[in-house]
This record gives structure tokens, sequence and C-alpha cells, in this order.
């Protein structure tokens, strides 16, 4: 693990940096930078600040509200624990999914791909790699791109727009839907719904494959930069399907080293205690995991598109496949580990969603066939799924009376929280060491955080200390609440 | 800034507080109307924009509830520099799910999630004083401050949002019809 920038010894010598709040990524960040007299950076941390309180307060509900509650975690990614808790309440309630489900579910959850990465690229990042990491900041923004690459920005909009729709017609709304239960759906995919996205899909496709050319444009163009920025060596983590392809809502998990060696493969998801542990430290309420077996120091590993593009053998539709290979090539024989690579592997996968829901739309099964089915009930369920920034876990117990016990999380983001440390202090040290920081250079620490896509909020379901006395006055002063901590 | 017939932009800042970014999603499902809003609007202080502190805005649109101390400075400094307050969405207006913490002590919790939960190693609760004060309870953001309009929803649809805005910005006061004024 790179520690070396994670705390100095004379912290009280050295002066404060920080960029509060880190900007264009969902959630609540800080970054803070120390640094001594000579502008030598000696310790850089992204601090996560927010707390939730989710795996507590789910304790104790009926477990047939997790998967609406649990979703609220994450506006941008409701889908993915929707689908997450639903999985584990399967298995707590015995039920094989049926076949329409389960495709009704997949639909769900690749329109979340498609819109999710949509947004990240788009709305969120394209500002830094079409304008550059220290252009104006006024223009550094979804408006500033659309007046200076408005087909761009259409693109990206209607693309979002697309994935959102198809979240609407499988789940009732576009954000915090119901669609998805414990054992199965409630709903089919209506017709006018399936014509209506029908005859738009081939554009999506063709849209995507023009994002995936975009970054490989932007690669070609700088590739000093993009073959080097925030490069680190990592493990990674994805489920695989057993046949090794990617598959974005079920497998078993498969961890490679920084070689890209196989390290563990088709461990069932109901097993990821026997290879995840968790460590704490002070200054972030995220927690950071590693593998076991490698302990801390060596086990950290990044998830999410990177990850999962080169953790997968194939991908199982023919245009992403092809993208993939190329990626692949570029690595000449070495796992790709550029931070920016993040981008490029992300639009693969939207590529590959879009190819996805276009081959699901033309399935019976959607409009058909039956949504629940019967089993025999267990008290324990866990559900794993690839969200957009990774690998999701959901663990629940569940009592006789229907009650939640227990409720174990582990979202995408936890898991790249070392990842992304040892990002922001390659590029401390690369771009920022000894010189006068400004805004633009700032900017590029959070250029690097940005490229995993972040979803804070989802990270921090847990509660935080108050080490002192805070009073919460209303409008006219009166004191409505008041905390004291040691 | 002016738009091509000279009339100064609106400016807009958003926020968002104790929640989970869905109500800016909601924003954004306004689609293609966003690059028609980008035409009279100029953003602030957003998580859609790299500005850092909110300066002096015409409409201040915040999403979620108070749940640190971070929150309240946040809050206040939109209040202080925002015309029009907007609370948007259920966490905003009554705390949302987040609430749900308000009956556990946080204490117990804590201890519950950094220390006796499995799988952790080195545990112990965050403390660092980079982290901001927890309050023991989430509250609605119009136990703080002054709020001028409340838009329910969780989140309010793309469209109720577009109708609001064009509403306010048009002069007119904003009216949600009824099939837009939702709870869930």
């Amino acid at each position: 693990m790179d520690s070396s920038l994670e705390t100095a010894a004379d912290r009280e010598q050295l002066r404060r940096v920080v960029i509060d709040p880190v900007s264009r990524v969902e959630g609540h960040g800080k970054v803070t930078l120390l640094l001594d007299e000579d502008d030598h950076v000696r310790e850089a941390r992204l601090h996560i600040v927010e707390f939730r309180g989710f795996e507590v307060f789910i304790q104790g509900r009926p477990y047939w509200e997790v998967p609406v509650m649990v979703q609220r975690l994450c506006g941008i990614c409701p889908v993915s624990h929707h689908l997450a808790a639903s999985k584990a309440m399967d298995r707590v309630l015995g039920i094989p999914v049926t076949r329409s489900a389960e495709k009704l579910r997949r639909l769900m959850h690749y329109g979340q791909i498609l819109q999710s990465h949509a947004l990240h690229f788009f709305h969120l990042s394209s500002p830094d790699l079409l304008f550059g990491f220290e252009s104006e900041v006024g223009k550094r923004n979804i408006v500033g791109v659309a007046a200076a690459y408005p087909e761009v920005a259409r693109q990206g909009v209607l693309l979002r727009k697309f994935g959102q729709e198809v979240i609407r017609a499988t789940a009732g709304k576009r954000i915090h839907g119901t669609g998805s239960v414990p054992g199965g759906m409630n709903r089919h995919l209506a017709v006018e719904d399936r014509d209506a996205l029908r005859a738009e899909i081939d554009h999506m496709v063709e849209w995507s494959r023009a994002a995936v050319e975009l970054v490989k444009r932007l690669h070609r163009a700088d590739p000093a930069l993009y073959d080097e920025f925030g490069r680190l060596r990592a493990n990674v983590m994805s489920l695989v399907r057993a046949d090794g392809a990617m598959d974005l809502y079920h497998g078993a998990l498969r961890f490679r080293d920084a070689d890209g060696k196989i390290l563990i493969d088709k461990v069932p998801d109901q097993s990821y205690r026997s290879l995840i542990r968790e460590q704490v430290k002070p200054w972030s309420y995220m927690k950071f995991p590693y593998l076991q077996q490698l302990g801390p120091d060596e086990g950290w590993y990044q998830v999410g598109p990177l990850a999962r593009v080169q953790n997968c053998d194939f991908i199982p539709t023919p245009l992403a496949e092809a993208e993939r290979r190329e990626f692949i090539d570029h690595g000449r024989g070495e796992p790709v580990r550029a931070t920016l690579a993040y981008h490029w592997a992300r639009m693969i996968e939207m590529l590959h969603a879009a190819e996805t829901i276009r081959d699901l739309l033309g399935d019976g099964d959607l409009l058909e066939g039956a949504l629940l089915a019967d089993g025999e009930r267990g008290s324990e369920g866990v559900g794993i799924i690839e969200a957009p920034r990774g690998t999701l876990i959901h663990h629940y117990q569940v009592g006789g009376d229907d009650l939640v016990t227990m409720c174990n999380l582990i979202v995408s983001t936890t898991h790249n929280n070392q990842a992304m440390n040892t990002a922001v202090r390659e590029v401390a040290r690369r771009y920022l060491d000894g010189r006068k920081l400004t805004e633009g250079l700032l900017n590029h620490i959070e250029v690097a955080i940005r490229a995993y896509d972040p979803c804070l909020s989802c990270a921090t379901h847990a509660l935080g200390k108050m080490p002192l006395v805070l009073e919460l006055a209303d409008a006219g002063g009166e004191v409505v609440d008041r905390v004291v901590r040691e | 800034m002016s738009d091509s017939i000279g009339m100064p932009r609106v400016r807009v800042a958003t926020t968002s507080l104790a929640g989970c970014f869905g109500c800016h999603m909601s924003f954004l499902d306004m689609d293609e109307r966003l690059l028609e809003l980008a035409k009279v609007v100029e953003f602030d202080r957003s998580p859609l924009t790299d500005i850092k502190h909110c300066g002096p805005c015409d409409i201040g649109l915040i999403e979620g509830g108070v749940c640190n101390a971070e929150n309240v400075h946040v809050l206040r400094e939109f209040r202080r520099n925002c015309k029009t307050l907007v609370a948007v969405g259920a966490c905003a207006i009554n705390g949302g799910l987040p609430a749900q913490r308000n009956h556990l002590d946080l204490g117990d919790c804590l201890q519950q999630v950094y220390v006796k939960r499995d799988g952790i190693e080195e545990g112990g609760v965050p403390d660092d004083p980079e982290l901001p004060l927890l309050l023991d309870r989430v509250h609605p953001i119009h136990e703080v401050v002054r709020v001028d309009y409340f838009i329910p929803g969780c989140p309010p649809s793309g469209d109720a949002i577009w109708k609001f805005l064009t509403d306010l910005i048009g002069g007119r006061t904003p009216r949600l019809a009824h099939p837009l004024l939702r709870f869930d």
C-alpha cells in the first residue's frame, strides 16, 4: 500500500490546503493536503465526511420494505440497491426467480448502467477532458460543454434520458421505483413502452459507439497524459459469469492481482465474507476493505469499469467485445492501470449496456410469464450486483417475525477507497509537489477522484462521532438541538 | 452575463445536504429542457459546477435535511445569498429516510457499525477533526432557516421541477398541477 503520504510525521508544522467540497461527484467528500514551507506535499487524504445510518435503521424493518428503502442510499444508482436487496431477499425467501422476472430486472439494471455511465461521462467528467484540467472554472461544467460541443452534450443528455426511461418502464419511476420485490417483479414491460424504447435503441447503440470513439480520440491526442496520469498498481475484483463473461447482474467473485493473474475465482456470492475484511481509519467515515488473505497493506483492490473490463474473459455482445479487445491490446501485455482509462472502460460498458438492452427488448418473456414463485423460507441472504461503480454487496438476516435483524452493506465506492486515496497521492506527488497551488492544479486531484465516479452518499451508511458541543438554533435563534461529546 | 436580448441571466445555486442526490438527478431529468434552461440561467455553487461557495443568487435549491454542522453552515450560506430558497424533496421538507435514525442512539450506532460488526479489523469510531460534527437528529431545513417554497416528492419529478422553475423565472406564482404534486 502506498502509505507514504497518508500521515505526515510533523502534522502541526504543516500548512493545510483543502478542496471542499469535491465537486462534480455524487456525495460529500473533501481532500486535505498538508504542505511544508517549500510547498512539498507531505500528506494527502480523501475524507468522506458524510454519515447515513442505513445499516442500523434497516434493522427492525420488515424485509419487504427493504428494496424500496435502501435505494434511498443513492439517487444516482437506486436501481443497484433496489436489485441487490431484492436478490438478497430472494435468498431469504428461498425463491428461484422466474425467467420473466430475471429478464425484467436485467433490463432495469442495464438501463441504469446506461444512464449512470452517460451521466458520469457527459454531465460530470467531460468538461475536464474536453476543456483541460486547468480550464476556466466558470465554463468547466455541462453548460459549458453544451455551448462548446452542443452535439456531444445533446447525445449525452439523450443517452441518459433513454436509460432513465428504461428504468421508468420497468420500475414505475425514473428514481426510486418499486418494480422489483423480494422473490421477483411486480410488473411486466408494457407493449407501448417496449415499442417506444425499440424505436430509439439503435440511436443509443450508435451514440454509445461514438462515445467510445471520443474517449479513444482523447487518448490518442495526449497519450502521455492519458497513460500516465494517476497510474497505480492494484488488485481488481468483480463478479464474472460462470463461463468468464462480463455479467453485471449476477455471477461469482473473481480477484486478479496487479499483474493481471487470477488470484481467486468462482467464489459464490453467499461466501463474500470469507474473502473481504474492512479496516476503519479515524479520518474517514468510509471503511477500507481488503482481501483477507493479502492483508490490509497488500490486499486493497479496485472495482468498477476499469476492473471489470479486464477481469472478465470476454464481453458477450459483439461491438463492446471488439472494443474490449482493442482496450486490452492498448496495454501491450500489461493490465491497463491509468486512472483516466476508467473513462474508456466505462464507455465500453455503456456500449455493452446499449447492446444488451437492444437484445432484451426483442424478448417476449418481458411482456408475459410468471413474475413470482414460491420457495422454502430461510433466514439469511446475500445479494451482489455489479453497480455502475463496481461490486455492491447487500447482506441481511431476517427473523421469524419477518423483521430484519442484521444488515451489512459494502458499496461499490467503499471498495475503491484505498485506490482513490492512492490516486490522489500519486497525482499530488507528480503534479502538485513543490509548486504554488492554483485552482487548476487542485482540480487535477479532483480529476483523479472523478475518474472513479465515486458515489459518496452510498459509501457512508455509517454514523460518525461528535467530539465537541454543538447547538443548532432555528431561524429565530431558538436552540432546537444540542449535542455534547467528549 | 446576459443572453442575446440583454436580459440578465437568472443565477441558480443548488446543493445536497443529507440527501441521496436523487433530487439532483430529477433536476437532470428535465432532459433536453436543461439545454433550454441553460440559455436563461447560469449556475453558481452546485454539485454540477466547480464553484465551491455560494455567491449572490436569485434561486437556491436545497436537497436533503440537516444532519451535521457542515449542513448547517452550507444551508445558512445559501439563505444569506439566495433571494428565493426552495426545499426540494422529502428530506429537505421533513428529514426523509435519513431521519429514520432519529429514534436511535448515535453512540450505539457508531459502535455497531465501526467496532462490533463482523469483518472489521482495527475497529474504532472515526473522530478526526476534519469530519464534521454530527447532530443527534436529522432536521428539516425549515427548522434552521426561512424557506420560501417547498416541492414535495421522493424525488419530485423532472417535470415538476421544470414547471416550478419556469413559473418562477417567468415571474408567475409557481403552481404545480395535481398530477405533478406527489409525495412518493
